[in-house]
């Protein structure tokens, strides 16, 4: 039951939508694709759907090729982001429409329904018109069909970007519950998003995806501790990993003739030279004995501040982990973390991490 | 403020449906009356002003050879042409919109904005362009003066009008919910049928009004391809004039000619209202 994808590619007119796309999918497992807008995400889905045919390569499920297998005949479930239901049917029959199309039983059918009504949280909906029902309603409706099908692949696409922020936490936290459910029904679960937050929380394997490519793929703790290249770290964190231009001399790290840190422990194998240094909002903060730096926005985000830094030609955001106001303009003393420092070659490529050194 | 605003609310409300309402009030008043009351200068109210006579509407159902123009069997012409030809262009019409809507058609520069705009452009021409080449056309196919042929000229005339509504419609519908039909085990005809269709009730209903309206109330193509044969409505009311205008008949055919209009559209008022996808998508 393994989901298998070789070199898929499609080409628009400039650009790929899909740029030699490789990967093997096992059952009982959630893979949380995440890219930017037009990263490729939507479109990748929709080719394992089999809405999207690929200009070249092949996918095959459970040894078969999956090409030749119409959308209709796939066992595959999607859930778009937009919420996508009947509207001509009520919250009953939505859920019942991919089990009459399979001609399932009827008494089947009720209890089957039944259960995914249950599942996602709709008990006493089912006679409602899907008008009457909220965003984060129409949603579960929407997942609830997905999930009454039982089907071998479930493809959520960004499922809950449309929803308000309080919402989209309730409900990510019962997907989990749902998907470790459907997962250990050996289904193969997944999910694409934007939200890094939400990538590493789901947990299972990530993949990240830009300009139609898989730059990684690996775990989730994986991916957090060791990027592969700068654009990983860019997309796979949020405020994405601070990027600073500077070099390695005489065992010590200089950005911009202005900043001097120590070398850190973890970077002792490398060799002098210019690099990029990562660094995570959360390793650059506020302390007296830093480096000037003049605050050009404050952004206050429940517990915590976000500051947005600059000293001449470094801008970097640092995390503040108190709720205060600062002046636009104003100086303060900033310093870094070095040992969670990371650093990348002129190529983009992770040379050393905090976790597992000098590579 | 609120008690102004609501008064002046209903007053204007007021205004207006007197507005619209007024010339049927005049044709109903008109139509109970005979020569000498509409000649003898303005009369309202029927009993008082003058006396009412139902002479107006005999006319209408008497025969030619009896004084009359009868109208019945025109009025059953019209509903026989008018019915067919707005089905079967919203038939056509939905299917050929929603290829244009969901497909990329491409012949050299021709696209699907141009094959749309080749449908409303029959509409652009004057009628009296179009009439020869129909007459020339249903001559050689026989069917000048036939019920058939006007049926048929009627679709080329209606279904730009269902197309044009139509695609328009469907880009609204998002294609994802045609996707979902596909994931949930439909093949596309299905999805089409089981799906887009039954959630294009409100666009079909709107271009099916307007088709009926633009069919029912056509004077010129029923005039112009019928003889003898076949009459329409519209053809039979002008032919009730003669040196004097019967006025009285004249507004009795009128309210006649007008009713199934309004008929249609208080049983489709309610899906005119809601035509929209609300929660397809919010």
């Amino acid at each position: 039951m393994t989901l298998i994808a070789s070199n898929l590619t499609t080409k628009g007119k400039e650009e790929f939508f899909l740029n030699d796309i490789s990967f093997e999918m096992s059952p009982g497992k959630i893979y949380t694709i995440i890219g930017r807008t037009l990263s490729g995400k939507t479109t990748l889905l929709k080719t394992i759907a089999g809405l999207i045919a690929q200009d070249s390569g092949t996918l095959s499920f459970n040894g078969n090729n999956f090409d030749v297998i119409p959308v209709w005949k796939r066992q595959v479930a999607m859930v778009y982001q937009q919420f996508i239901n009947y509207p001509h049917l009520n919250v009953f029959e939505n859920i019942a429409f991919p089990l009459k199309q399979r001609k399932v039983d009827l008494a089947e059918i009720k209890n089957r329904v039944q259960q995914a009504i249950e599942q996602v949280g709709l008990e006493g909906f089912e006679g409602r018109k899907i008008q009457a029902l909220s965003g984060g309603q129409q949603q579960r409706v929407a997942l609830a069909r997905s999930l009454v099908k039982n089907a071998n692949i479930l493809l959520l696409d960004e499922p809950l970007v449309n929803l308000d922020y309080k919402l989209r936490e309730q409900l990510r936290e019962e997907f989990k519950k749902i998907f470790s459910s459907k997962a250990s029904e050996e289904a193969i679960l997944i999910y694409s998003t934007t939200d890094p937050i939400e990538a590493m929380q789901l947990g299972g394997e990530v993949i990240v995806m830009d300009e139609g490519k898989i730059l990684q793929q690996g775990s989730a703790k994986e991916i957090y501790e060791n990027p592969a290249t700068t654009k990983v770290a860019e997309i796979t964190n949020d405020p994405a990993m601070n990027l600073v231009d500077g070099e390695i001399s005489g065992k010590k790290i200089t950005f911009n003739n202005e900043v001097i840190l120590n070398l850190p422990k973890h970077f002792k194998d490398l060799p002098d030279g210019k690099y990029s240094f990562g660094i995570r909002a959360s390793g650059v903060t506020i302390d007296k004995s830093g480096f000037p730096f003049q605050i050009e926005l404050a952004e206050i985000s429940g517990s915590e501040t976000f500051l947005h830094l600059n000293n001449d030609q470094i801008h970097v955001v640092g995390l503040l982990d108190a709720v205060k106001n600062f002046d636009i303009g104003e100086t303060v003393k900033v310093s870094f973390d070095i040992e969670k420092l990371y650093a990348f070659g002129s190529d983009g490529i992770l040379m050393s991490s905090p976790y597992s050194g000098t590579k | 403020m609120g008690t102004f605003y609501v008064t002046l609310k209903y007053t204007a409300v007021t205004l207006w449906s007197m507005f619209v309402i007024a010339p049927f009030l005049w044709a109903l008043s008109t139509s109970f009356k005979d020569f000498n009351s509409v000649t003898s200068g303005a009369t309202y109210i029927p009993w008082v002003d003058f006396e009412p006579t139902l002479e107006g509407w005999r006319v209408l159902l008497r025969s030619p050879a009896q004084g009359g123009v009868n109208i019945v069997e025109p009025y059953l012409n019209s509903i026989f042409v008018t019915s067919l030809a707005s089905f079967l262009s919203i038939l056509l019409g939905t299917l050929a919109a929603y290829a244009l809507s969901r497909f990329t058609f491409k012949a050299g520069f021709v696209k699907n904005d141009d094959i749309t705009f080749f449908f409303i452009s029959q509409r652009i021409m004057p009628p009296v362009v179009l009439a020869i080449p129909f007459f020339i056309m249903l001559g050689k196919l026989g069917l000048l003066d036939t019920l058939l042929g006007l049926v048929m000229v009627y679709v080329v005339l209606l279904m730009p009008i269902a197309v044009w509504i139509m695609v328009d419609f469907f880009n609204k519908v998002p294609v994802e919910i045609d996707e979902t039909a596909l994931i949930d085990g439909c093949n596309p005809i299905q999805a089409f049928i089981k799906v887009v269709l039954p959630n294009s009730i409100p666009g079909m209903v709107v271009a099916g009004l307007f088709c009926m309206i633009f069919g029912w109330t056509d004077f010129f193509f029923a005039f112009i391809l019928t003889f003898t044969e076949v009459q329409l409505l519209p053809v039979a009311i002008v032919s009730l004039n003669s040196s004097i205008t019967p006025w009285w008949s004249l507004s009795a055919a009128a309210l006649v000619s007008v009713a199934p209009l309004i008929v249609v559209a208080f049983i489709v008022e309610r899906y005119l209202s809601k035509g929209n996808l609300s929660g397809a998508l919010k």
